[in-house]
């Protein structure tokens, strides 16, 4: 409890927390940064408004309370019906108020969403499914799922991410509030975003539209890995998947069953579209968009029955058997 | 040329019928009734009913939600009660509970014997129900042939392509449509009876410019009520037509537009939030003045500011749309004319001020109600402006900051100022007042379990937390704000049962209230507590915006200022 207590403060106070943190008050990319600028002015003005409107009333509350000591109690007190002149002047400075206000947000909106795009900019299509995460990389050709990776930014030479994104069924939301505004995932439309994360790190979120039963756990993961990581990510998510004959007996269970209906894995005969890829699923931290640590034990109860960890998700139970279970989960784990 | 009737012939000559039980009485009475009071009372027992509903749906889910990773109820159940929560507390309590205030009371306020259109009061009043028992008639019969879900669960937006056969089979959405489109036709027809009412059937004397303030914001908010509803019910009727026609207006899977439907709810759904404050604005024009034994400051700029909302609110919808990617210049658009609408609610704001200072408040359990509510709408309007700069939406839009916020709005402002209402009017309706000891305790105890609730959840919200989702990670640091929220609704519950056990203890053994125990000055008070069903013996006739100001102050009355 204490620790929770502490970790929520230390959350919206501490720039520094990378992982577990998801608070809009510790941005560390640009278009989360210039958010947090604005939204600094726009409290600052509010309370001010808020001490002073409030503060008012308080007074006027203790000041004009009825006393039964009063020796006017029973009479009325004096009635005033108005004065265009007051009236003028809380009309006009609220307007003024309200002109700067909307100055400065526009200049935000414009900002972020009229940047000029570097050449040097990174593009990733994202598909939102229920209830997970499809990332391709059309110039790279690597198709994942659920863990997305970008490079870090250097401010000097910036390589953000633009987000291509459209969803396959309904509505879905991209938000990682460290790194940018959310932006909605929704079909038969395109929208793009950008990040440039400025710190190599996990940075997560998760779904923030309502998508359906499981839209609590579609968690969203972000990997801004420097650019010797980065490459080396490339370089291993280009590969087709791993042949390894030590599992090879799972990969005929899983080749013989739905499995490659909805799944693909590169370089074999499955090739689904309707779940996430998993040529290397083995690389993840997660599996079942950020649900669950990607174990053995995990991947086996997953594929045993899915609703086990996500009641909702759209994976059937597989109804293998306990020996086709165990050998499925070790092909799996594999394809690193 | 027409023969004379033989006299016998026009006497009714049957025989009396035997006499009904005193139950079948009374339930006669009130099924057929076209009495504007009763049916008022009716929108608001009504109301009630939904509200005791709607808050344990809302309970359930804060006891799912108070740990991490809770299996309280399952992520189905969760999603159905948020629905259904919504669409209750909008649908089925706010917009009743206020029409039946504003059926009890316009008639009475400008010295009318009725609404204007007595069957059309009664007939949407029972289609309004109707829709309301639908709607939870899905609990029995949402799984149509198809056995899946029970009740709605595609959030009270019902955002398309959620809404479609493929994610939505069985009948629940139906039933939800169908709901939403039969309390459509009830408040359309309340509308025009307001409106009608408070143009034509004024008394003598009362010109628009002495009308109380309560019937303009009642007459600006049915006004808005044309305009609002006939969207939402075109969407529902487009709905219908995607799932059992084969349109495709909002089927995404076949050319349709998601952000078409999105569009469509929110020129209703921002507009309604108006709708419901502005009668929780009418009745802080009554209460405030008369607890603070004041005239209301600047009537005329008061009346200007209700009509700009009403214009200005119809043209912020897309704030709820600025993630969509509508690009900057739609963003920027909304941005203005979502803060510009601040600007009279502002002045409406500083007029209760003015109207307070100098006076000699009197904080009686409405008063109390009605300073909680300009405190906690000061708040919410200033979050308000935080949720329009765009921006900062992008962050907090659809976390459980923008919750807390609307919370703050619905509860915090409209409900509150319904609670001032019940305390104010109560003895009109009843003849007796409410007890005012139980009355502060229902004040403190609703006052700390509400701060408790939405000022500490606007916490999660910043700290990244979605809203509508059933469960949530361990790691994130939300449940602490998560826990405390959850006490928070626990104590709200106590402070309304109180609250209910109030107005049944009164009803029976409160003091009688004679009638005008506020020493008030609007003419509801001049007549019988209850009124009789006629209202006023002998139509009054008005010679200012206070009639019993000027009865009761023959030496200074208000004639001679306005």
């Amino acid at each position: 409890m204490t620790f929770e207590v502490w970790h929520g403060l230390a959350a919206m106070s501490s720039p520094d927390i990378v992982h577990g943190s998801t608070s809009i008050f510790s941005p560390d990319g640009t278009p989360a940064r210039s958010i947090y600028g604005l939204s600094m002015l726009v409290l600052s003005v509010t309370l001010s408004i808020f001490l002073i409107v409030g503060g008012l009333l308080f007074y006027a509350l203790l000041r004009y309370r009825h006393r039964a000591s009063d020796p006017h109690a029973t009479e009325e007190p004096a009635q005033i019906y108005g004065s265009n002149q007051i009236e003028l002047s809380w009309t006009v400075i609220p307007i003024l108020i309200v002109v700067m206000l909307f100055l400065a947000t526009a200049r935000v909106i414009y900002t972020t969403e009229h940047a000029p795009k570097p050449a040097a900019a990174m593009d990733v299509t994202v598909i939102g499914h229920q209830f997970w995460w499809e990332y391709r990389y059309p110039k790279l050709g690597i198709v994942t799922a659920n863990e997305l990776h970008i490079p870090v930014s250097d401010p000097k030479h910036p390589t953000p991410t633009y987000l291509t994104m459209s969803s396959a069924d309904t509505n879905h939301s991209f938000w990682i509030p460290r790194l940018a505004g959310k932006m909605d995932v929704i079909p038969n439309r395109v929208n793009v975003m950008w990040v440039d994360p400025a710190n190599a790190g996990l940075y997560l979120g998760q779904c923030a539209q309502y998508c359906g039963t499981q839209h609590a756990k579609m968690l969203l993961r972000v990997y801004a890995d420097s650019p010797g990581d980065f490459a080396t990510w490339v370089a291993r998510q280009q590969q087709p998947a791993v042949q390894n004959a030590s599992v090879a007996e799972g990969q005929a269970v899983f080749q013989h069953n739905a499995c490659i209906s909805c799944h693909t894995v590169a370089g074999t005969v499955a090739t689904g579209r309707f779940g996430p890829d998993l040529t290397h699923v083995g690389s993840r931290d997660t599996i079942a968009s950020g649900a669950i640590p990607n174990t053995p034990a995990n991947i086996l109860t997953f594929v045993d029955n899915p609703a086990h960890f996500k009641p909702g998700v759209l994976m059937p139970p597989m109804h293998l058997n306990g020996h086709d279970l165990n050998v499925v989960t070790a092909y799996l784990t594999s394809l690193k | 040329m027409a023969t004379q009737t033989p006299v016998p012939a026009v006497l009714d000559q049957t025989t009396a019928a035997a006499p009904r039980s005193m139950v079948l009485q009374v339930l006669h009475d009130w099924l057929t009734t076209v009495d504007h009071k009763k049916i008022g009372l009716m929108y608001i027992g009504y109301a009630l009913l939904f509200l005791v509903i709607a808050g344990f749906e809302a309970l359930l889910m804060r006891i799912q939600l108070a740990i991490p990773n809770n299996t309280f109820v399952s992520p189905q159940v969760f999603n159905r009660l948020f629905t259904m929560h919504g669409t209750t507390m909008i649908f089925f309590v706010a917009m009743p509970v206020l029409f039946g205030f504003g059926n009890y009371l316009i008639p009475l306020m400008i010295g009318a014997r009725d609404m204007a259109f007595p069957r059309l009061n009664a007939f949407s009043f029972w289609v309004s129900a109707f829709g309301g028992l639908l709607l939870y008639f899905s609990y029995f019969g949402g799984s149509g042939l198809y056995g899946a879900g029970s009740a709605p669960d595609v959030g009270w937006w019902a955002y398309a392509p959620l809404t479609a056969k493929a994610f939505s089979p069985g009948h629940s959405t139906d039933y939800w449509t169908l709901a939403i489109l039969l309390t459509g036709v009830g408040s359309i027809g309340t509308s025009i009876n307001i409106v009608t009412t408070a143009i034509s059937m004024r008394c003598p004397g009362m010109k628009l410019s002495r009308m109380p303030l309560l019937v303009w914001l009642y007459l600006v908010m049915s006004c808005m009520i044309f305009v609002v509803i006939s969207p939402l019910t075109a969407a529902q009727i487009m709905l219908m037509l995607d799932r059992y026609l084969g349109s495709h207006f909002f089927d995404t899977q076949a050319g349709g537009s998601a952000v078409l439907w999105m569009h469509f709810f929110w020129i209703f759904g921002h507009p309604e939030v108006y709708v419901l404050i502005l009668p929780a604005f009418a009745f802080m024009n009554e209460i405030i003045p008369v607890f603070s034994r004041k005239a209301i400051f600047g009537y005329p700029a008061m009346v200007a500011a209700s009509v700009g909302i009403g214009f200005v609110s119809l043209s912020v919808w897309a704030h709820h749309m600025y993630t969509v990617g509508m690009g900057p210049g739609a963003n920027t658009f909304f941005v203005l004319s979502t803060m510009a609408v601040g600007i009279p609610t502002g002045i409406k704001i500083f007029n209760w001020l003015a109207t307070i200072w100098g006076g000699k408040i009197h904080f009686t359990a409405s008063m109390m109600f009605a300073v909680g509510f300009l405190f906690q709408f000061l708040a919410a309007g200033l979050t308000g402006i935080m949720l329009a700069a765009a921006p900062f939406d992008w962050q907090l839009g659809n976390s459980y900051f923008v919750v807390a916020h609307f919370h703050y709005v619905i509860v915090g402002g409209i409900l509150f100022s319904l609670f001032a209402a019940f305390y104010y009017w109560y003895p009109k309706m009843t003849g007796r007042m409410l007890s005012e000891r139980l009355g502060k305790w229902h004040f403190w105890l609703f006052l700390i379990g509400f701060h408790l609730t939405f000022d500490l959840m606007h916490i999660p919200g910043i700290l990244g937390m979605p809203r509508r989702i059933y469960t949530y990670e361990a790691d994130r640091g939300w449940m602490i704000w998560n826990l405390l929220v959850s006490c928070g609704a626990v104590v709200q519950t106590i402070g309304t049962l109180v609250f209910v056990y109030n107005l049944i203890w009164s009803y029976f053994k409160g003091p009688i209230a004679g009638a005008d125990p506020w020493d008030a000055w609007t003419l509801e008070w001049s007549t019988t507590s209850p009124p009789a069903s006629y209202n006023f013996a002998v139509t009054p006739s008005v010679g200012s915006r206070r009639p019993l100001w000027d009865l009761k102050h023959p030496e200074d009355p208000d004639s001679n200022y306005e």
